[in-house]
């Protein structure tokens, strides 16, 4: 059995054949022990910070006291899930949560697409790879930057933005936009879209990168234009990579962000604001409802997963390739 | 074939619906390019400028009247250096810490022969798809009594899935000539990986170190969570709590005679946070765009 473990560290040498046979479980530990030792460090890690909250989760279930701890507090089945799905605050949780995901569907996922296709079309080399480093840069900015950026631009005195959109609506009032619930959504999807596009259109231009420019040159033979070539050639060229961010964005339907969402919350926009992610907080951290708010997380945790298997399934069944 | 290939191409592209989608496609993307620079401009620029001159003039890249003040009242305060040198100290011994546990831990599971190894890597692409949550991981860091210590902004977020698992794909590329001669030569494991598998993954360890760096110094949810003495605070919660909240109230340890520059403080805060990203930024794009990290560095 041992036999097959192949390529050994030098001190295999010294085990006979014999012996490798027979010793087993203890043999492979002390020959591969340098690699066991490496692998510790990390084993821990993901026991301690991953798979331990993870068996946190049972507190869902329970009535979670800390002096009793994970296996004293009483167990209380699904009281707390009954008491979020008929409580005043889930429809209002659901809803802003799916609106702002449908927003993100409709404007922030194709929008990496459309300006991966568009610096495709530029010819200019130089041009093309100053307007790719510039609008990679949001992405690393913290969101705490981003907020900020938008609290300077839309500060109700002295906000550029803020200005802008007074004359445009000839609103005579010094209003503070960043405290309207009206204008809580259109400002959280700017920001993603300021933030996101250009780091989102790198994997879609691999993609384009790797067309065979064959398949142009046929396309120009049988009288394509260039839009036509574009719809004909570049677009099911990305297909498979479009299918994949998809699939990977379906199980984050859910995920509103929570550093995004928590920083531009105020106590005047909170009933569009609040979503299932700065509920956890707000319910767990803030209020101290541990099992509660645990159960709100699992809630999304299990939706999440659902979700992503749904749509790679759904994937398949429409002929695409998926993602696993 | 060549010269007709060329022929069609220039006929194909001086159309005037062509020529007329060009200029139109430059001026959107350009148009882009500024929408993304512009709002940091300034706030480069509104960093130098006097408060009367911030509110009195809605945009500028330059200021008319160049002053320091914003930056001389924000350094002058114990608040700001503390969080700087705090979020400076953390992001340093942060990065050493997570490359080192993603790079040791990826070494062992490079090796396809070594037993256990699958099924470590299958709990570990579980955790990419289901996690235990904010609170149950909140629990964790205080049962481990790490509350309002600075190794809760480093610990939780040691080793980042993705990344250990393209290092591991990079170790699996490498030659394995010469580690088997190393091992000829006596070098344990652990031997072999620090004299012979580090150095020849200089490049791949400074990608890592930069991505953590990132997002260590941008991280505003774990000292949310876990930080709750003001002295301890990060400079992103300062940044925070001095744009969205009365400025002067955040530095609130100040010397009462000097009146803030209310907003300049704003933007000169904002550009301390932001400097190092952009100063670092050129470094991180060489190695992003090489498509080591496509797709896996995606949020």
């Amino acid at each position: 059995m041992a036999t097959d473990l192949a390529p050994p560290p030098t001190s295999a040498a010294s085990i006979s054949g014999h012996r490798r046979r027979r010793a087993g479980l203890r043999d492979v530990f002390t020959r591969y022990r340098w690699l066991y030792l490496m692998l510790l460090p990390g084993v821990v890690y993901f026991a301690l910070f991953k798979y331990l909250p993870m068996y946190g989760v049972t507190i869902a279930f329970q009535d979670f006291l800390p002096f009793l701890g994970y296996s004293g507090s009483p167990w209380v089945g699904f009281k707390h899930f009954e008491e979020l799905f008929a409580g005043p605050d889930f429809g209002r949780l659901l809803f802003n949560t799916l609106f702002l995901a449908l927003l993100h569907v409709v404007f922030v996922f194709p929008a990496p697409i459309v300006v991966a296709l568009l610096l495709n079309e530029l010819r200019v080399n130089v041009l093309k790879r100053t307007v790719q480093s510039l609008v990679y840069i949001p992405h690393f900015l913290s969101w705490t930057i981003v907020a900020s950026l938008t609290y300077i631009l839309f500060a109700a005195d002295f906000g550029v933005l803020a200005g802008w959109i007074r004359d445009f609506l000839g609103d005579t009032s010094k209003i503070d936009y960043m405290a309207q619930e009206e204008w809580f959504r259109p400002i959280v999807i700017l920001q993603q879209l300021w933030k996101q596009t250009g780091w989102g259109t790198i994997i879609y231009l691999a993609a384009l990168a790797g067309v065979d420019p064959q398949l142009y040159e046929a396309a120009r033979m049988d009288g394509a234009g260039r839009f036509k070539q574009l719809w004909h050639v570049t677009l099911p060229a990305i297909r498979p990579t479009i299918v994949v961010m998809a699939i990977l964005a379906s199980g984050n339907l859910l995920d509103s962000g929570f550093e995004q969402i928590w920083l531009m919350t105020t106590s005047l926009n909170r009933s569009v604001a609040d979503v299932f992610d700065t509920y956890v907080y707000y319910s767990g951290i803030t209020q101290g409802a541990i099992s509660y708010s645990t159960a709100v997380g699992l809630f999304k945790g299990v939706a999440g997963v659902i979700l992503i298997f749904g749509s790679n399934w759904l994937a398949k069944r429409l002929g695409q390739r998926g993602l696993f | 074939m060549n010269s007709m290939k060329h022929k069609k191409l220039t006929t194909e592209y001086s159309t005037v619906g062509s020529r007329v989608f060009d200029v139109i496609n430059v001026a959107v993307l350009v148009g882009l390019a500024l929408v993304t620079v512009l709002p940091l401009l300034y706030v480069l620029a509104g960093s130098f400028a006097g408060e009367a001159e911030i509110s009195s003039r809605p945009f500028f890249l330059w200021p008319e009247k160049f002053v320091t003040e914003s930056y001389r009242y924000i350094f002058a305060t114990d608040t700001f250096v503390r969080a700087l040198l705090t979020t400076v100290v953390v992001t340093a011994v942060g990065t050493v810490v997570q490359v080192l546990l993603t790079f040791t831990m990826a070494y062992p599971l490079a090796k396809r022969y070594l037993p256990g190894r699958a099924l470590v890597l299958n709990l570990i692409i579980f955790t990419l798809v289901f996690t235990g949550g904010m609170i149950p991981t909140y629990l964790v860091v205080r049962d481990l009594g790490l509350l309002d210590s600075y190794w809760a902004l480093i610990l939780p977020l040691a080793i980042n899935p993705f990344y250990l698992i393209i290092v591991k794909s990079f170790f699996q590329e490498l030659p394995q000539a010469l580690e088997e001669a190393a091992r000829i030569d006596g070098c344990n494991e652990m031997g072999v990986f620090f004299k012979i598998v580090l150095p020849l993954s200089k490049p791949i360890i400074a990608t890592f170190s930069l991505f953590y760096a990132v997002g260590i110094w941008n991280d505003y949810m774990s000292p949310l969570l876990y930080i709750s003495d003001p002295d301890k605070w990060t400079l992103q919660i300062l940044v925070r709590q001095l744009v969205s909240t009365d400025a002067a109230n955040a530095l609130s340890q100040m010397d009462r005679t000097w009146v803030p520059p209310e907003q300049g403080l704003k933007f000169a805060v904002v550009v301390i946070a932001t400097l190092p990203i952009l100063f670092f930024y050129p470094f991180l794009q060489k190695h992003f765009t090489k498509g080591v990290l496509i797709g896996s560095v995606k949020e």
